[in-house]
């Protein structure tokens, strides 16, 4: 696929939040307002970056090679969890503006299955290094996108009259699928029509 | 016996906890998917569970998320491996979601706030109670949607299949894309708050 066709396929078509169910639980639980949803979409995108290229590093140079492919969840999620440690650490040491405003975020993004889970894409899909990164790149912009539309959508319902029972997550829910039926626009067949596939 | 049916109802994973939606959401297209889904978690959670409890005074305090984290992947390696062989009809379909069991925010969530803190039978009975719930509520959501969805109920794969007259031939197709998911879990959660609030009184 072009890089093109890729950037395309996970920000818009493959949407990560709104048509794979990945990162479902901060899409929830961080959307109450724009300025968190921003945050957290920029720390995410920025892991995803970095995990996608380093995790295809690791599947290639060594658990294909020595053959233990089978450790892989083990490996990648280990690997995830330094690398948000390593980027926290980093991040608060060199920029401490920047911290402020993501760092409570960056100890969520371990289990945010959106990470795991485009690095597995990426490997299952046998993208290059090129290719990897720059799905994990769009996969985050893609989290970021659905979020911000969220936490938009969000602050609206704080001031509409809600039934009791469908008050907070589960209107967030039924919001969420209404925006998930809009993005079903962005199917495959838009995509070749873009990209000439 | 109050303790696993806390599961069910006032501590619903899915419904009221919201734990554990990410992969449970994407698998809940089929009733059959969704047990399949069920019984990897449940082993995981129930492994996770005793080898946590087990090692709560052993693991020290700062590490307690990677060293958690590397018991449940390990887990969750076992029940892949396992379902390729013995079920490779349903490890296909349920495809990258097994793996990302590691990252179901259920099995983390009741090692940190559960097993780490009580006994190993303490914990079992947890990791039943939860793996219950997960299911009961997983398998709702898959039998509103494969119903509505495909007009169809799938026990197993081949001859397991279920139709419904007049809904297996016009089935409202949304409910079987991801947006339908989303709708579904929302009225479920609802409908699960106000039997909360019925049964209490």
């Amino acid at each position: 696929m072009t890089y093109l066709g890729i950037i395309l396929t996970y920000v818009f078509v493959s949407n990560l939040v709104l048509s794979q169910f990945l990162g479902l639980c901060p899409f929830i639980g961080v959307s109450k307002n724009t300025e968190s949803a921003v945050g957290m979409g920029f720390a995410v995108t920025f892991v995803m970056s970095l995990a996608t290229l380093i995790t295809w590093a690791l599947q290639r140079f060594v658990l294909v090679p020595l053959n233990i492919v089978f450790l892989q969840t083990v490996t990648f999620i280990l690997v995830i969890a330094s690398l948000v440690q390593l980027v926290e650490m980093a991040v608060r040491k060199y920029s401490p503006p920047l911290y402020q405003a993501l760092g409570i975020y960056l100890p969520l993004i371990t289990t945010n299955c959106g990470v795991l889970g485009i690095a597995l894409i990426s490997v299952n899909a046998d993208y290059g290094p090129m290719e990897s990164f720059l799905a994990g790149l769009s996969a985050g912009i893609g989290f970021l996108l659905a979020l911000l539309l969220m936490s938009g959508i969000r602050e609206r319902l704080d001031t509409e009259k809600v039934p009791k029972h469908l008050k907070g997550a589960p209107i967030a829910f039924i919001s969420g699928g209404l925006m998930a039926l809009a993005f079903m626009a962005f199917d495959k067949a838009l995509l070749s029509n873009i990209i000439g596939g | 016996m109050k303790d696993i049916f806390k599961g069910l109802l006032r501590e619903n994973p899915i419904f009221v906890l919201a734990l554990g939606l990410c992969p449970s959401l994407a698998v809940s297209t089929t009733v059959n998917n969704a047990l399949g889904m069920s019984a990897a978690t449940f082993l995981v959670l129930m492994g996770s569970n005793i080898v946590i409890s087990l090692l709560r005074k052993q693991i020290p305090d700062d590490i307690h998320i990677p060293a958690y984290i590397v018991v449940i992947a390990t887990f969750v390696t076992l029940v892949d491996m396992t379902m390729q062989a013995y079920f490779p009809a349903l490890s296909e379909s349920l495809g990258i979601f097994i793996p990302l069991i590691v990252v179901n925010c259920i099995i983390l969530g009741r090692a940190e706030a559960f097993a780490s803190k009580n006994s190993v039978g303490a914990s079992v009975i947890d990791a039943v109670a939860m793996g219950l719930g997960f299911a009961v509520g997983l398998t709702s959501i898959a039998l509103v949607r494969e119903v509505f969805g495909a007009g169809t109920i799938t026990l197993y794969p081949d001859g397991g299949v279920l139709r419904i007259p007049g809904l297996a031939d016009s089935p409202a197709l949304v409910f079987a894309f991801p947006a339908g998911a989303l709708i579904v879990v929302g009225f479920l959660q609802a409908f699960y708050r106000w039997l909360g609030e019925v049964t209490q009184k």
